[in-house]
């Protein structure tokens, strides 16, 4: 609860800076509002309160607040020389980010349904805001709207489920939704099952999973690119967060029933994000495509639903966070130069920048899931996690696209490293190289010693 | 124990320094590469040649998922540990011409690709073996596609993409082991314990097959591998067939036998085939290739095919072969790779029918090229004589049909590695060759260390068959026993 209030009254306060054009304030208030939170989910630790029935910060939800919280934090320092660049008006920038923020929290503790509601519409309208707020941009312009249209589309499915399931339940509360479940194993209502359906479609819309995957391209591409950085990474995390919490937790009862729909937006995800990452020119649409194949390996973890199911979630999506934000960062500093995301825009960025280069490598190394990096490690717990109920094939299946996305991160490898290119070298801002460095430690850390955070839940 | 965990941590450390070390990485490098083959032999010289596994680390690592950093050296071990260290700063001293640019980040790459290596041949804990298997792969895709020559970056993609496919499946095996065994470990002593019907142990053997056969490389997955050798700069060359291929066998003998023996019982048929298949066909390619580095390099095809051969023959003879071979293999065929980079850096070209008539001008070369030859062809006398020899006698014993067979390849393989000396090294001097000067320095000093090596073990091979004798008997007889059980 601290949690949110701090944020939100963060939020509040960025906001009136700016009106009084405190420009040069913005950051570090933001950042102590933030680092205070983050001092609020260290302490709740093994607290496992419940607020009003509402919302209830286990382990899990802290776990996951914690990660929201440090990767919108190492956003918010990649802010430096930029939206100066592009904007006036940084303040709603810094406050509609943690307005975003706020709505994750929420979404990765609700108890409720009602809760996971409110904070995924305080999240997305805050998203639809910041995708289109280069105003005078067309591409940004058809972000936002897209992002719109589909999300409003995809929060009727998860509403329109949520009451179906309230009509064979009568309550919101994920707690009696299991119980009823338990209770009435032979006897559950016929609309419970549509309702379950329907919030899937609903939360596979937010976390970009396929066949509901077309809006993300797009809007990661049409996205200021910093915004794309916070939506690719921690919106994804708090998105799967929610979707764990519901699954995992309240339908776990019904698992057998879900889980045929489930493993075939698994391998539809995977093969169509790998397969389109393939031929993507562009870094950045590549980045989104290879997002949604994320969004399949993420989802493994519900295929079986085991005691460490959680933390394997944690352990992917930490990784993936934090290889993601490498990447973006990189790519700002590389169009902010080239004026291009292409992959051509990479070349020779080895010879350049060494240690930006190697940055970027370690960030594909991790995506791509090589040993050492944090992004094995959570791949071989995905892999181990189905291995347990012997879905081979799934499995087998899921290789071979890794084998792909080996192809298409290693294009990147190349071209920094083994391609020539023309620029000058990339001047880096200090906050860049702090960003840089925290990720790429987190990355190696939890690759070579994951043990820290393997027992976190 | 301390000293297994020193050995593999010295080139890592190493590694780290170089990174830094700018203009005199070389020097650092050929240090830290030195004191890894002086505590090598150090501890050589303190290994107790019984069954024993010896040195035994085990530290938790990831305890959680039952992962150990569990390590240990016994006879098998030991030989490919000396194997590597012997080479790496043999590799090393072998760059000193070349001036590559970068090289802090070149020999920063080698030292923790031998920390990988090393993490492979000494691991006794599933996981750690794969984690090594991969941190062995990583340094030489770099050092293949940074360094390497034309087309190198299409090349070591495929390369890249081939390896990491047959380890993800190896992956696979392994979680799978890991899963049927109810202390939920790695541990590789649990897993030769499990048992597996004949069902599990196929799927397994090809999991783990298909890894070990693309990396040594046997047919028909050897397709990556010419390629990568022609494009890849020396050093990495080296690497690969010097060290790197020793993955797969060693991978063969220490993981497939003793875990899946019935497996390997209901495949080696195939197995022998398919390394009969190889050494044939790659002999034949050998015959018509023009460019001396890619003949080197299928020979190096058909010589594994020997070795894979010797090995599912499942006996001592066979298995005793492998593991000198597999030494005698790594030194001659770096020694060849040097050779060639010498000419090359001469004349600029290793196509066969532009040399010719090198020997008058640079009779030094002549006579180390000589014996390195020899000792490829396994002359009596030289160190491929006694692995070929019981090589044979292992897939004799399996069956006289494939002895005959695969005998051919001492014959091919001579007619084509004289035939190459012969038309480089011998004939009429043209207005290439004519300017070529003789080995000098480090060249000198590289070539005289692999000769004498190639002697020395030809003529005195006790110490290396007894170093590996109770090791190999004791998992044949493992072996045997998992298969008679399972009868």
């Amino acid at each position: 609860m601290n949690i949110i209030i701090t944020i939100s009254i963060t939020a509040f306060i960025v906001l009136y800076a700016g009106l009084f054009k405190a420009n040069k304030a913005l950051l570090p208030i933001t950042i102590v509002g933030l680092l205070t939170a983050l001092g609020f989910t260290i302490g709740a630790w093994n607290g496992n309160a419940i607020h009003f029935g509402m919302m209830q910060t286990d382990n899990f939800a802290l776990a996951f607040s914690g990660v929201c919280i440090i990767g919108t934090l190492l956003i918010f320092l990649l802010t430096q020389n930029y939206f100066h660049a592009k904007s006036d008006n940084i303040a709603e920038y810094y406050t509609l980010i943690l307005f975003a923020l706020a709505g994750m929290i929420m979404m990765v503790s609700y108890k409720n349904m009602a809760m996971l509601f409110v904070g995924l519409e305080i999240m997305s309208v805050s998203l639809y805001i910041l995708a289109g707020i280069r105003k005078k941009d067309f591409a940004s312009n058809e972000a936002s709207l897209k992002y719109f249209l589909m999300g409003a589309f995809s929060t009727g499915f998860l509403l329109f489920g949520i009451t179906l399931i309230y009509g064979a339940t009568g309550s919101f509360d994920l707690d009696k939704i299991q119980t009823y479940l338990v209770d009435n194993s032979r006897a559950i209502s016929p609309i419970f099952y549509p309702g379950v359906i329907l919030m899937m479609i609903g939360l596979c819309f937010k976390v970009g999973a396929a066949p509901f995957h077309f809006w993300t391209p797009d809007v990661y591409e049409g996205s200021p690119s910093l915004i794309t950085t916070f939506m690719s990474t921690v919106v994804k995390t708090a998105g799967f967060a929610a979707f764990l919490r519901l699954f995992s937790d309240a339908f776990a009862p019904l698992h057998d029933f879900w889980v045929t729909p489930l493993i075939v937006i698994v391998c539809i995800t995977l093969f169509i994000g790998n397969v389109t990452a393939l031929f993507q020119k562009n870094f950045k649409r590549m980045l989104a495509y290879s997002s949604i194949s994320h969004a399949g390996y993420l989802l493994f973890s519900l295929v079986v639903i085991g005691a460490n199911s959680q933390n394997s979630v944690l352990v992917y999506a930490a990784a993936y966070t934090f290889a993601s934000i490498i990447a973006f960062a990189v790519l700002i500093l590389v169009k902010q130069k080239t004026g291009s995301d292409s992959f051509e825009s990479f070349n020779g960025l080895g010879k350049k920048n060494p240690l930006v280069a190697l940055s970027l490598t370690i960030a594909m190394l991790s995506l791509a899931g090589i040993p050492l990096t944090a992004g094995f490690i959570g791949k071989y717990l995905m892999f181990l996690n189905v291995m347990g109920e012997y879905h081979t094939f799934l499995v087998g299946f899921a290789i071979l696209n890794a084998l792909v996305g080996f192809y298409y991160y290693f294009k990147v490898i190349v071209a920094v490293w083994f391609k020539e290119g023309a620029e000058a070298e990339l001047a880096t801002p200090n906050q860049y190289k702090i960003v840089l460095a925290v990720s790429v430690a987190i990355t190696l850390i939890l690759g070579i010693y994951p043990t820290i955070i393997l027992n976190l839940i | 124990m301390e000293q297994l965990l020193l050995l593999i941590f010295i080139p890592l450390a190493g590694a780290l320094i170089t990174a830094f070390a700018g203009k005199s990485a070389k020097i650092v490098s050929t240090v830290f590469s030195v004191a890894s083959l002086g505590l090598a032999l150090f501890i050589a010289l303190n290994f107790i040649p019984d069954a024993s596994t010896q040195f035994e680390v085990n530290l938790p690592w990831i305890a959680d998922l039952g992962i150990h950093f569990h390590a240990g050296i016994d006879g098998i071990s030991m030989l490919v540990v000396l194997l590597t260290n012997l080479l790496i700063p043999i590799i090393i001293l072998s760059s000193y011409r070349h001036d590559y640019h970068n090289p802090a980040a070149f020999y920063g790459l080698i030292l923790f690709m031998q920390a990988g290596l090393l993490i492979v041949f000494t691991a006794m804990d599933a996981f750690l073996f794969y984690i090594g298997w991969e941190a062995a792969l990583i340094p030489i895709y770099f050092i293949c596609a940074f360094w390497g020559g034309k087309d190198r970056v299409r090349i070591n993609m495929k390369f890249f993409v081939y390896t990491i496919a047959g380890s993800l499946f190896m992956l696979m095996g392994i979680i799978y082991l890991y899963l049927q065994n109810p202390a939920h470990n790695f541990e590789i002593n649990a897993f030769y314990a499990l048992s597996l019907d004949s069902e599990q142990q196929g799927w397994i053997f090809w999991a783990f097959f298909i890894a070990f056969a693309i990396k040594m490389p046997v047919f028909p997955f050897h397709t990556w591998q010419p390629d990568t050798y022609t494009a890849a700069p020396t050093q990495g060359t080296m690497l690969l067939s010097g060290i790197m291929l020793k993955m797969g066998i060693y991978g063969v003998i220490r993981w497939l036998l003793p875990i899946v023996p019935t497996g390997v019982q209901d495949w080696a048929t195939l197995a022998m085939v398919l390394s009969i298949i190889g050494i044939v066909y790659a002999s034949l390619i050998a015959f018509t290739q023009k460019d001396a580095k890619r003949l080197v390099a299928y020979s190096s095809i058909a010589h594994v095919g020997l070795i894979a051969a010797g090995i599912f023959a499942l006996n001592q003879q066979g298995m005793q072969g492998a593991m000198v071979q597999m030494l005698s293999h790594g030194i001659n065929v770096v020694g060849l790779f040097f050779v060639l980079d010498i000419i090359f850096s001469r004349v600029e070209t290793n196509k066969i029918e532009e040399l010719g008539g090198i020997a008058k001008a640079a009779p030094q070369l002549a006579i180390t090229f000589l014996i390195i030859l020899l000792g490829t062809v396994a002359l009596p006398g030289t160190n491929g004589f006694i692995g070929e020899f019981l090589l044979l006698m292992g897939v004799y014993n399996y069956g006289i049909w494939a002895a005959a067979i695969a005998g051919l390849t001492i014959i091919f393989g001579a007619v084509y590695m004289l035939r190459m000396y012969q038309n480089i090294m011998l004939g009429k001097t043209n207005e290439l060759t004519i300017t070529f000067t003789d080995i000098q320095g480090s060249e000198k000093l590289v070539l005289y260390i692999i000769c004498a090596l190639i002697i020395l073990l030809g003529v005195y091979p006790k110490p290396l068959l007894h170093l590996t004798e109770a090791s190999v008997q004791q998992l044949l007889e493992q072996v045997n026993q998992k298969l008679i059980s399972v009868k």
